[in-house]
């Protein structure tokens, strides 16, 4: 078995009003010189060693993200 | 005529679909997420809600039931889907129509009656064209987006079908309220005009027309 990571951001051009939130919240913690934060998802994979490269983009790319506003990252640990 | 309505784990508003398609003169057809069974309807409803607890994405997981498999099929064939709000969001997860919703600017779940303007004359606008209805929105993951490329191809095309009047009320791209496939059978849209079919229980009686110009779309086929 193989550990993988998926991670899921929203794109660059998409509005984040969620880690915008969480950057207002952060100045009411007392918190400053964090300019932005931007919130994502986060996936561990516990796979095969058969599952290849092919099918985590796959995984990642039709379910896991939704390619019209987020862009992802697969990394094998 | 039967109108299909699909009940998914977490829908809300598939008792007013169905009702809102015997006030229009129809017959609804209830439809199971776990069946591959569309009972030989004439048209389908996606309606509102949740699914599946709206994990991962509103309407990811439920765009993969086993339903959608046969909705996509016939959709493709040219079978009339409506989905509204969260029928909407699986849609566009199930890839039938373009673009996506995401959480509306501002953070706020947003339910007030809202003006919408019909803006293409699809299978479900039929009775509709050119018209302003005050119909009920109610969501908190309402505001389409889309790449410029696609918008651009929306309205060169006259897919925008709904457009917000007199606000605009969760920041979607370009006003949009609704859009329509290529071909004008499959429509989907945030606000909810099951909602509007009575006097007695909604601001108006504009939403009936959406289920009306089906009947009639489907009666003509």
């Amino acid at each position: 078995m193989a550990r993988v990571v998926v991670d899921v951001m929203p794109k660059p051009e998409i509005l984040d009003p969620q880690g915008q939130a969480v950057t207002g919240a952060l100045a009411r913690l007392g918190i400053t010189g964090v300019a932005d934060v931007r919130q994502g998802k986060h996936f561990e994979l516990e796979v095969d060693d058969a599952v290849d490269d092919a099918t985590l983009e796959r995984i990642a790319e039709q379910l896991l993200a939704n390619p019209v506003i987020e862009d992802w990252r697969v990394t094998r640990s | 005529m039967k109108i299909g309505v699909i009940t998914f784990p977490g829908t809300l508003d598939d008792g007013d679909a169905a009702r809102a398609v015997r006030l229009a003169g129809g017959e609804d057809v209830a439809l199971w997420h776990a069946d591959h069974d569309l009972r030989g309807v004439d048209a389908v409803i996606v309606p509102g809600g949740f699914s599946y607890g709206d994990y991962l994405r509103a309407g990811a997981i439920a765009s993969l039931a086993p339903i959608m498999t046969e909705v996509v099929a016939a959709a493709r064939r040219g079978l009339p889907v409506l989905g509204i709000c969260n029928g909407f969001q699986i849609l566009c997860e199930a890839g039938l129509l373009p673009g996506a919703l995401v959480r509306n600017a501002g953070l706020h779940f947003v339910c007030r009656d809202q003006r919408l303007r019909v803006e293409a004359t699809t299978a479900w606008t039929a009775d509709l064209e050119g018209r302003e209805l005050l119909i009920p929105v109610k969501n908190a993951e309402g505001r389409y987006v889309a790449d410029d490329a696609t918008l651009a191809e929306l309205e060169d095309a006259g897919r925008v079908v709904f457009r917000y009047a007199g606000g605009n009320p969760n920041g979607s791209l370009n006003d949009i309220a609704g859009v329509a496939s290529a071909d004008g059978r499959v429509v989907g849209l945030m606000p909810h005009p099951e909602h509007a079919v009575d006097r007695l229980t909604g601001p108006s009686t504009d939403g009936l027309a959406l289920f009306t110009s089906v009947l009639r779309a489907t009666t003509a086929a």
